[in-house]
């Protein structure tokens, strides 16, 4: 394996599970909002971002089984059909495991556009699941992607600050 | 190629691919299976007692915001709110000592006739929860479910009209389904001259249509659509849309009607869903003329 260089300068801390366990919950209740209109088209799938986050992060720990179950309750949680989060996330998570080598050695900003692409295939998905269902293409699901990818850098960095403060708090 | 493959100290389980593809194929027969046979409805509002609790969480501060709002109101609007109330309510009044009367009237024709009676309709009130993430779905959550009595197919309405219907019941939670969803059904009679027909939401905006409306028909702007009540779910003469706009163009042979709906399908918080499902006579046993249709039915 070559050398490589993340993306901060820090060594790796320990992530504790409770931090995992809280950002997934955390993310849930976000999703969960009550969004509507504009707003509702323009949400981030915050639940995406963070299983995306940490299974490049942490690809041993939550990976495509945990990815899997967290879709079946996003699926109960939006009253959406059975699967298709879950089909969403796995493929996502795929994604994130294949891809976590290769992210580290990018800076935030150009992480950007990976994480673009593995988004960008999460959100096909959502799109295919309702033109099978539905019988007709909706693009405008393909909008919360990119406001999902705008907010990549400042997750990145938030959990960088929390993980930090652990270690601080520790010593 | 063995060299080359690097050593696994650790037993990691199945590799990402094979993982990948279990998962998939599992959640496209969860898929399959849910938008065919619709089997998963327990397994579902079992998991939604998992996620109820966040659900709640999550409406919180929309709850908190609407009390602070309840708090600061001022005593002038209080006062405006109470007399305008109070109009209202002697107008109402008036208008339901003469509606008991009709109500006596019509219930002795009824008998004179031999009738059945009309019966009275059970309410209960609930509040919408939140409404469906998928802003191409027009469902709400309401807070009323199995632990209430919230039955599939029960008509939900508000003060003014018909807005849903009741189509997925959670332990306290319940899924209405707006009548301004796409292809969403509901049986409607003209109030002005009783012409029977069947209106159609429209999905991405919250106009409904009536199809399939021969050009000659007799349909004014302005008509109100009552439930006709010949569907045996919608109870009768409970109004659901006004129509708004026609297009009656000779090369088509229907007539394109545009209705809005009377009741506020997108703006109130509180609606009441109406416990008693009209009862239904016992269907009349089959009659032999039954088995001929059946035979020939096979033929084809």
């Amino acid at each position: 394996m070559p050398y490589s260089v993340p993306a901060n300068p820090e060594i790796q801390r320990p992530v504790s599970n409770t931090l995992i366990v809280f950002s997934v919950l955390l993310a849930l209740l976000l999703n969960g909002l009550p969004w509507e209109g504009v707003w509702l088209m323009l949400r981030p799938d915050f639940v995406a971002l963070v299983l995306l986050y940490w299974c490049t992060h942490k690809p041993l720990r939550v990976g495509i089984g945990l990815s899997w179950a967290v879709g079946i309750l996003a699926d109960v949680a939006d009253a959406s059909l059975f699967g298709q989060h879950a089909l969403a996330y796995t493929l996502l998570a795929f994604g994130g495991v294949m891809l976590h080598h290769r992210l580290k050695m990018f800076d935030l900003r150009q992480q950007t556009t990976q994480v673009f692409g593995i988004l960008a295939l999460t959100y096909m998905v959502y799109a295919l699941v309702h033109w099978q269902v539905n019988g007709y293409m909706v693009w405008p699901y393909f909008l919360g992607c990119l406001t999902s990818t705008l907010l990549w850098v400042p997750l990145s960095i938030m959990f960088q600050a929390a993980r930090q403060m652990r270690v601080s708090r520790d010593h | 190629m063995d060299n080359t493959q690097s050593f696994q100290f650790f037993n990691r389980g199945p590799s990402p691919a094979v993982r990948l593809v279990f998962f998939v194929v599992l959640s496209l027969l969860l898929l399959f299976i849910d938008a065919r046979y619709r089997y998963l409805e327990s397994t579902r509002s079992a998991l939604s007692m998992l996620v109820s609790p966040l659900q709640r969480l999550a409406t919180m501060p929309g709850v908190l915001w609407q009390q602070a709002g309840d708090f600061f109101t001022t005593q002038r609007s209080l006062v405006e709110d109470n007399k305008s109330l109070h109009q209202q309510h002697e107008r109402d009044a008036a208008q339901s000592s003469q509606l008991q009367a009709l109500q006596q009237e019509n219930q002795q024709l009824r008998n004179l006739l031999a009738l059945p009676q009309r019966g009275e309709l059970a309410m209960q009130a609930a509040e919408i929860m939140y409404a469906e993430r998928d802003i191409f779905k027009r469902k709400v959550l309401i807070d009323k479910g199995a632990d209430a009595n919230v039955r599939i197919g029960q008509v939900v309405m508000d003060d003014a009209g018909i807005v849903g219907q009741i189509t997925r019941v959670y332990p306290r939670l319940a899924e209405v389904t707006l009548i301004t969803e796409k292809d969403h059904a509901v049986p409607v009679q003209v109030l002005r001259n009783g012409l029977r027909t069947i209106l159609f939401g429209a999905g991405d905006t919250s106009q409904l249509s009536l199809r399939y409306m021969p050009v000659s028909s007799d349909i004014q702007n302005g008509d109100l659509l009552v439930t006709s009540g010949i569907d045996g779910i919608y109870p009768p003469g409970i109004p659901v849309a006004k129509v708004v706009k026609i297009e009656r163009d000779a090369a088509y042979p229907f007539a394109r009607v545009i209705c809005l709906p009377v009741a506020g399908v997108d703006k109130h918080r509180h609606l009441l869903i109406l416990s008693g499902l009209p009862r239904l006579p016992e269907r009349p046993a089959e009659e032999p003329a039954a088995a001929q249709n059946s035979k020939t039915k096979q033929k084809k």
